[in-house]
This record gives C-alpha cells, sequence and structure tokens, in this order.
C-alpha cells in the first residue's frame, strides 16, 4: 500500500530544548491515525510540523510521495481542524468554506460545487447564513472540519478537535468523525490526550512522549502487549496495577507469592530473564466470584476501599503488600474487610524489565 | 428572625462613608457643575455670572462669529485628520511590531516616549523643528532645495497642519499600544487556519484580523476623539491660535471667552457646544456598547 | 521505540533556507527603523539646542550638532528665565509642580482605591449608578466644569491656591483611577474576602491588611498614571492658580512664548527638556508598568 504521509529523521529544536528527536513514522492510503500522549509530549508540535506551520531543525516529510519539506501548508494539500476551531468570526459559514477557494482563484461553479458537497456530508446547510457566533459548538467544529473538506485534499489533521466540548457532545462528534472517515476514506491524523477517543477512532496509535514514539500499534495491540511501563500506564482506565518482584526459573516472586508464568508469551529480548521485575495486570483481567476456580493462579485478599460506578465496582486491596484494584461488575456486593479470592491468567498480564521498563 | 430589620440606610455604613468622596463628585462637580453652565449659556454673564435670561441669544452671536467658526473648522480638519493619520499609522506600527521582530520593547519605548511629554512641551520642542529660519524648512534647502517651503506655522492657510504633525507625533504612540494589545488577543489558531488556507498575510489583515478587532477600534476610536475635542495646551504652545486666528480651537475660544474677554455668556456657549459634540459620539456609542448587553449570552 | 534503518536523505530536509536579509525583512525592519528615527528626532533636536551657545544656533540649524557644548542654557531656564514680570527661571515652578503632584497624587489614588475597592466588594443602592455617572463625567470636556469650579473654589478661599489645584486633580483623577482599582479589586479571587469578613474584619481592616498588600502593582500603575497626568497639567494650573503657583508647565509656556525681544532658543529648550525631564524619567524606568496602565486606563467598562 502507497503511503500517504511519510516522516523521516524528524528533528525540531526550539533554542537548546528538543522538541522533536530522530521521528520516523509511515502512515498509510486512507488510515486513521492517532498521536496520543499528554502534555508537552509533542504530539501537536508534531502536527504542525506535517502541516507545515511550524519549521523543522533537520529530516523530511512527504506527502503523497512528495517531499513537502520546505512547502507551504496550503500546498501540502492538507487540512486542517483546530481545537478552538479558528472560524472567521465576521463571516458566515458560506464565508468560512468558500474564503480560501476565492483566494486561490477557483472559478465559481467550482466553489459551489464544493461547498454544496461539504455541507452536504456534514449536514449544515441550513446554517450556511449563519455566522460563527450564532453556532453551537458541535456545529462550529463540523464548519470547521467543512472548511478542511472543501479543499478537496487527501490528507486531514486534526489537533485536537473535541477537547473544547463538553463530554456528551465529545461522544456525538466522535462518532460523527469516524462515520466522516468511513464514508470518505481520507488519510486523517488526529491528535488528542484522551485515550477513549484514540481508541475509538484509530487503524493505529502512535503514543507519544518527550518528542519520541513510543509505540505504533493497533490499538489492540497497544492495550494488550504495551511495549513499556509507560504505554501500559498510560492507556486503560482505572489504570493497569504494576507489582514488583523477580523472575526466577520461570516464576514471578512477589512477596510471598510464586506466580508460574507458563502461558506468557516473551518477546525475543525477554526470555530468559531472571532478576528485578515489574508484573502489570489490568484491573479489568482480574477474575471473581465463581469463574476464579478456573484461573491458573489464585490468591486472598482483603478489601480496603469500595468505588461503586453504577456498571462497575472498584475495589481496592493489597496484593503481596502492595496496592492494587480490582475491577467488579457493578451488581457484586462486597463489603470492607471481606476477604476476597481473586484470580487471573499469566497469559494476559505484562512483565517489563524493572530497570529499563521494557516488555519482557 | 428578629423583629426588626435593621434600617437600610446603615447597612455597609463604612462602604457609604468611603464612597462619599464618589457621590460628591460625581453629583456635585460633573452633573451639577455641567447643568449649571448649560443654564447660564443662556443668560447675558460678563465679567460675572448674572442669571439674566436671553435664550439663544449667545448661541447666535456665536455662530457668527468668525473666531468661533474657525475654531470649529479647524477642530474639524484637525479632527479628521488626526483620526485617519493615527489610526493608519498606529494599526501599520502595530501590525509590523507584531511580526516577532526583535529589539520590539526599544522600538516601542521610541515611539510611545511622545505620549508621556506634556502637550506644552511638544507644542514647544515643534514650534522649534517648524522654525522656518533653523528648523526643517533650513535644513531641505541647505540640502540643494533652495525653494522649499515649509512654514506652517507663519502660513495661514497651513498651519493647522504644522499642529498636526505635532498631534500626530504625539498620539501615535498610544493608538499603536492599544492596537498591539488587540492584535495579541487574537486567536492564534485563526492565523494557522488561514495560512492552512493559503490567504496571503495583508489579505489577513483586512478581511479577517480587522474585522476581528472591532472592540478595539471602537474603544480606541472614542478616546483618541475625546482626546481631540479637548487639544487646548498644544494649540497654546505651539501656535498660540496664531498666526491671527488660523489656529485657534474651541477649548481656547472657551478660556479666552472666559477670563480674558470677560464675556462669560460666549463661554458657556461655547463649551456647551463641545458638550453638545462629545455627546453626539459617547451616547451612541454607549448604548452600543452597553445597551446592547441584555441580547448577550 | 521505533527503529527504521533509513537511507541518507536527498532532496529537501531541515529548516527552509531563509536569508536574513529577505525583502520581508528589510521593509520590515526598514520601515520601522526609520519611523522609529522621525520619532527620536525631537528629543535629539532638544537637547544639542539646548547645549549650544546662541552665536552657533543662528549659523546652524537644529539638526547641527553643538560644536561646543555649554550648560549655560540649562542653568538660565532654572534660575533666570524669565515667566512674566519675574525673572526667577524654573526652579519655582519645579517647586510648585512637586508640591501639587504628590498630594494630588496620594490623595486621588487613596480615595479611588477605597472607592474601587467599595464598588468592588460592596455593593450597596445606588453604587453603580453612582459610579456610571462618575463615569460619564470622565467623558466631558473640562470646559463645561471650569467656571462652577471656580466659583466652588472661591467659596472655599482656595481659589489661586496649590491646594485648590490640588483639589482639582483629585476630583477629576476619580473616573480613571476607581475604574482601574475597581477592575482589579474585581479581578481578585473573592475567597480572601469572604475569609477575611468570616475571621470578623470590617470594612477598613480588610482594605488595609488584605486589599492593599495585593495590590502593589495596581498601586505603582496608578501612580504612573497620575503623576504623568498631573505634572503635565496645563489647563487647571492656568485657570485655578495665581502666578506665585503656577505649575512648571505653565512657566515654561510663558518663558517661551512671552518674551518679548530676543528668543533664546538654547534657553528655551533647555526649559523644555527640563519640564519634560520628571514624566519622561518615570516613563524610561517603568517601561511595560506605564503601557499597562493607558492600556488599562483605555478599558471602560
Amino acid at each position: 500500500m502507497q503511503n500517504s504521509v511519510e516522516i523521516k529523521d524528524l528533528d525540531l529544536q526550539f533554542g537548546a530544548v528538543k522538541v522533536l528527536q530522530n521521528l520516523n513514522l509511515e502512515i498509510g492510503k486512507g488510515e486513521f491515525l492517532v498521536l496520543l500522549g499528554s502534555s508537552g509530549c509533542g504530539k501537536s508540535t508534531l502536527l504542525n510540523c506535517i502541516a507545515g506551520l511550524l519549521d523543522v531543525s533537520g529530516g523530511q516529510i512527504h506527502i503523497n510521495d512528495r517531499n513537502v519539506t520546505w512547502a507551504e501548508p496550503s500546498d501540502r494539500g492538507i487540512g486542517m481542524v483546530f481545537q478552538s476551531y479558528a472560524l472567521y468570526p465576521q463571516m458566515t459559514v458560506e464565508g468560512n468554506l468558500s474564503f480560501g477557494l476565492k483566494n486561490a482563484k477557483l472559478p465559481k461553479p467550482e466553489i459551489a460545487k464544493r461547498v454544496k458537497h461539504a455541507s452536504e456530508v456534514l449536514q449544515i446547510e441550513p446554517l450556511l447564513k449563519r455566522k460563527p457566533a450564532a453556532l453551537s459548538g458541535g456545529q462550529r467544529q463540523r464548519v470547521a472540519i467543512g472548511r478542511a473538506l472543501v479543499r478537496d485534499v487527501d490528507v486531514f489533521l486534526f489537533d485536537e478537535p473535541l477537547s473544547n466540548l463538553d463530554a456528551k457532545l465529545r461522544a456525538d462528534l466522535r462518532v460523527e468523525i469516524k462515520r466522516l472517515h468511513h464514508k470518505l476514506q481520507n488519510t486523517m491524523i488526529y491528535v488528542t490526550h484522551d485515550q477513549i477517543e484514540a481508541m475509538t477512532l484509530a487503524d493505529r496509535i502512535a503514543i507519544m512522549r518527550g518528542g519520541q514514539i513510543m509505540q505504533l500499534g493497533s490499538p489492540d495491540e497497544i492495550y494488550g502487549r504495551p511495549i513499556n511501563k509507560y504505554v501500559a500506564d498510560f492507556i486503560g482506565s482505572p489504570s493497569m496495577n504494576f507489582l514488583e518482584g523477580n523472575i526466577q526459573n520461570g516464576t514471578f516472586e512477589v512477596g510471598e507469592l510464586s506466580i508460574p508464568l507458563d502461558g506468557y508469551e516473551f518477546g525475543d529480548a525477554g526470555a530468559a530473564t531472571e532478576g528485578a521485575a515489574t508484573m502489570g495486570i489490568r484491573p479489568e483481567h482480574v477474575v471473581t466470584g465463581e469463574l476464579v476456580e478456573s484461573t491458573p493462579f489464585q490468591v486472598d485478599v482483603e478489601v480496603n476501599l469500595i468505588e461503586p460506578t453504577g456498571s462497575d465496582t472498584l475495589v481496592d486491596c493489597e496484593v503481596a503488600g502492595q496496592h492494587f484494584r480490582v475491577r467488579m461488575d457493578g451488581q457484586s456486593r462486597v463489603s470492607v474487610g471481606e476477604k476476597l479470592r481473586l484470580g487471573f491468567a499469566p497469559a494476559r498480564v505484562s512483565l517489563f524489565d524493572s530497570k529499563t521498563e521494557l516488555r519482557l | 428572625m428578629s423583629s426588626t430589620r435593621p434600617n437600610q440606610l446603615f447597612r455597609n455604613k463604612s462602604a457609604k462613608i468611603a464612597a462619599i468622596p464618589m457621590i460628591v463628585t460625581a453629583l456635585l462637580v460633573f452633573v451639577g457643575g455641567t447643568i449649571w453652565t448649560v443654564v447660564y449659556s443662556f443668560t447675558n454673564s460678563g465679567l460675572l455670572p448674572r442669571l439674566q435670561w436671553v435664550g439663544l441669544d449667545q448661541y447666535e452671536r456665536l455662530w457668527t462669529t468668525r473666531k468661533w467658526l474657525v475654531s470649529i473648522e479647524n477642530l474639524a480638519i484637525y479632527g479628521l485628520c488626526m483620526l485617519v493619520l493615527v489610526f493608519v499609522i498606529g494599526f501599520i506600527l502595530a501590525a509590523l511590531i507584531d511580526q516577532k521582530i526583535r529589539f520590539e520593547d526599544t522600538i516601542r519605548t521610541v515611539i510611545l516616549y511622545p505620549y508621556a511629554l506634556s502637550f506644552v512641551v511638544t507644542g514647544l520642542v515643534w514650534q522649534w523643528m517648524l522654525n522656518p529660519e533653523f528648523g526643517v524648512q533650513k535644513v531641505v534647502r541647505g540640502w540643494g532645495w533652495e525653494s522649499f517651503t515649509f512654514d506652517p506655522l507663519y502660513s495661514a492657510d497651513i498651519a493647522i497642519y504644522g499642529v498636526l504633525i505635532a498631534g500626530i507625533w504625539q498620539g501615535s504612540g498610544l493608538v499603536m499600544v492599544l492596537m498591539l494589545a488587540g492584535l495579541r488577543g487574537i486567536d492564534q489558531d485563526v492565523w494557522k487556519a488561514s495560512r492552512v488556507d493559503g490567504i496571503p498575510t495583508w489579505k489577513a489583515y483586512i478581511f479577517v484580523i480587522i474585522p476581528m478587532m472591532r472592540p478595539v477600534f471602537v474603544t480606541t476610536l472614542v478616546i483618541v476623539v475625546t482626546g481631540i475635542v479637548k487639544i487646548y495646551d498644544l494649540i497654546v504652545a505651539q501656535t498660540g491660535g496664531g498666526p491671527g486666528i488660523s489656529t485657534e480651537v474651541p477649548a481656547k475660544y472657551v478660556y479666552d471667552m472666559m477670563f480674558q474677554a470677560n464675556n462669560l455668556g460666549q463661554g458657556f456657549a461655547a463649551s456647551t457646544m463641545m458638550l453638545v459634540t462629545v455627546a453626539l459620539i459617547v451616547i451612541p456609542w454607549a448604548i452600543l456598547e452597553f445597551g446592547g448587553s441584555k441580547h448577550r449570552d | 521505540m521505533i527503529d527504521i534503518t533509513s537511507a541518507p536523505l536527498t532532496g529537501p530536509q531541515g529548516p527552509k533556507p531563509r536569508k536574513s536579509f529577505s525583502r520581508r525583512n528589510i521593509f520590515l525592519y526598514g520601515t520601522l527603523i526609520t519611523i522609529a528615527l522621525f520619532y527620536a528626532l525631537p528629543l535629539y533636536v532638544m537637547f544639542i539646542t539646548s547645549l549650544k551657545g546662541m552665536p552657533e544656533i543662528r549659523l546652524g540649524n537644529v539638526f547641527s550638532p553643538p560644536l561646543e557644548v555649554t550648560f549655560q542654557p540649562w542653568v538660565k531656564a532654572w534660575s533666570e528665565a524669565c515667566t512674566g514680570l519675574t525673572c526667577n527661571g524654573l526652579s519655582t515652578g519645579f517647586w510648585n509642580s512637586v508640591q501639587i503632584t504628590i498630594p494630588s497624587v496620594v490623595l486621588s489614588i487613596i480615595i479611588a482605591s477605597v472607592n474601587g475597592y467599595a464598588l468592588s466588594n460592596w455593593k450597596f443602592k445606588g453604587a453603580d449608578a453612582f459610579f456610571t455617572i462618575l463615569i460619564f463625567g470622565a467623558f466631558i470636556p473640562y470646559q463645561v466644569m471650569l467656571y462652577p469650579i471656580v466659583i466652588m473654589l472661591r467659596e472655599v478661599g482656595l481659589y489661586g491656591s496649590l491646594g485648590g489645584l490640588v483639589l482639582v486633580h483629585t476630583v477629576f483623577g476619580m473616573p480613571i483611577l476607581t475604574l482601574l482599582f475597581r477592575n482589579y479589586f474585581t479581578s481578585l479571587p473573592e475567597e480572601l474576602f469572604k475569609a477575611a469578613r468570616v475571621d470578623g474584619a470590617g470594612f477598613w481592616a480588610i482594605y488595609a491588611k488584605v486589599m492593599v498588600p495585593m495590590s502593589l502593582p495596581i498601586f505603582t500603575v496608578a501612580v504612573i498614571l497620575q503623576v504623568t497626568g498631573i505634572w503635565n497639567d496645563f489647563l487647571f494650573g492656568v485657570v485655578y492658580t495665581s502666578p506665585d503657583n503656577y505649575p512648571m508647565t505653565v512657566s515654561l509656556n510663558n518663558i517661551v512664548n512671552s518674551t518679548q525681544g530676543v528668543k533664546e532658543y538654547n534657553v528655551n529648550m533647555a526649559a523644555t527638556i527640563l519640564t519634560g525631564l520628571v514624566p519622561l524619567s518615570i516613563y524610561f524606568v517603568s517601561g511595560r508598568l506605564f503601557v499597562r496602565g493607558i492600556a488599562a486606563g483605555a478599558v471602560k467598562g
């Protein structure tokens, strides 16, 4: 499959601060790629570099097999949607959509055609004569997407477009963006700090930290086989439990417990490891109740704290003296001080080297 | 619930006492003084105020006095030119500085310092600069352009433009500062969006940015205009109203009538006219800005 | 971490080549520097004129630098120049200005800050109405209130005295300063105020112990605004004081514009600089605070 966007050896420095370091990334045609990370990881910066709004310090950017490293944003074949929508406040929706096209001296019929098409796809036809101030947040965001749509480009860039909206609107628009991608099949590069958005929208997720990509993979891979402790901790809510212990002879020793590691898929590097390691177990992968007996490993714990959320009940306890959380069904009846039996399968855990924090 | 409610008048006693100066000023000086002057403009006051009604006599005399008419004309010319030029210059300077240049502080310091000076100082220094014997005229002639004439302060037709130069020098720094603050308040994402759309910078300014800065423009307009109407010190210092009466302005007319010509009635009428002018600008603006607040979110 | 071995890159890479002396930069800096020079010119002219002897002035033009530097014009401007009937130079005017400015600034700021504080934290009936009148009053041309104030000052016996002028400046400083302080106090977190009230503090105690200590920047801005405005005033000075009490600006104007006979341009310029020295120094020292002051004064309502 031909690559839509290629980023080669990208470096970006502001003065002495290295914001992006030796970044390499290939994004396929029609792919929905999400750049995920917390504030300051460089995801927005990377997007701005792809857009051409920031000058890079080293490396190249290719879009559709063209080297656009020195090209102006409007010549790169991209459209961009911003967090604050950035609509031209004094123009109508129609004006907003057509301003760039008029500037490019496109013939009037062509402009009208594109505006009509975009407003149909995004269902903003009734809004064409209104000004941004008279629109709701969701409508404004659709106009912002429309502005990118009329440019008739292959690559769409989204810079945290839903962060300014309230939770319900965010959920609704998320679905719309997914439908849009399905319909248009354009390449979309999407920046967010919200893992739910990332997991639900992405074909692949690039988790970024400190200007570098920690892991690039499908949502399943990132969720199920996180490449290091940071990724493992970042994805998943409530976050993964971590037990500090030792691997000896194929078992994980933590406190008084010996957890057998049969069934765990070691990576190439980690197969013969001995020594200090961290075991990561997701709260939702811990089994309680009737099914406990069928799990390979079981342990008894005492309930310290209960957090009922309606759909789930989060239980705080301790395993081998270390803090541990378990997710149980919302219907479960547990009380503080009660004894609980937990079970889990080593095949589903993640093991990390204590020093390097890499997956074993 | 107690059966007696504390007397409303004594609630927030300290606050009310503290606000007394403000209340006294507002009522006595601003409201009272203005009303008094307007009332007495309908009298025949000379050296001292006299409560002798003469209806619109003072106003008739006012509008047939050549000196007053020249004052109004000068104010109109000065006002219009000053307004346009100070906005254009101020905005262009602000736009240039907003291009992320180095030495921004230095440049701003140099352009703004005239604003820290008194109008008297400004007027006197420009009187000297425009001196035909030693000033700009002599310098340009010294460069070889023998017949160059630039003595605005000595030729009646263009004298007001000499004052205009001084006024612009003094006031454009203020406009620049206000415009710059306005520019800095623009959402940076809008700039980015216009770059992605391929809009050239100058077009972005005209079609996107300036329309977005409407509130700043309006505020600056009101400030500049209210300043222009009051102009007095500058004239007194730079030209004394001359040559002849070619740089007379309303504020000077008022002062001269009240304190030199012993004609309080004319002074009151003239100052009332000044008030009317200001009201014509400020009241619509106030309604625009604050009257519509009920309709905002 | 992604590890892709890649061949060395060919073609455009890295930062876009930018010429330091691009057309854009030349235009930008060229325009700004030219304009800045135009603005600096009068200051330069003021200084060099004041340092020349009269013969040199007659021979040269306003832009030529002094061949022989002399401070005689400065001395004369300060102590010997004639302001009307007396020939004591600017010194009297200077001290008058000092005596006018300091009490005016102190008084107007105290009153306005207390007012602003009362308006922002202690709403009472009619407060906003009075405040609106005050603000509208700021727009009224002074000329309209000139004479009534003369009458009022005469009634209390302050007409012609420094005290009268101080009162006038205090009154006219109130609208903008009250607005300034009110806006500032409104922006302070309300919890502080509420906590102090819960602790039992009253109106004045909260003002002195909570509000003032937190407001140093705004007080500085207010001082800058007032000192500059009052020192530079001319109209009120000439209307409300008698010749002994003229502020520096009035003396200056008299020295330059009402001298009969030979005009001593160097003395005039020296006098002009001396008058402008105080606000200019404040301006150059306060820098950004000055800007903040005029921006704040400009934001009405």
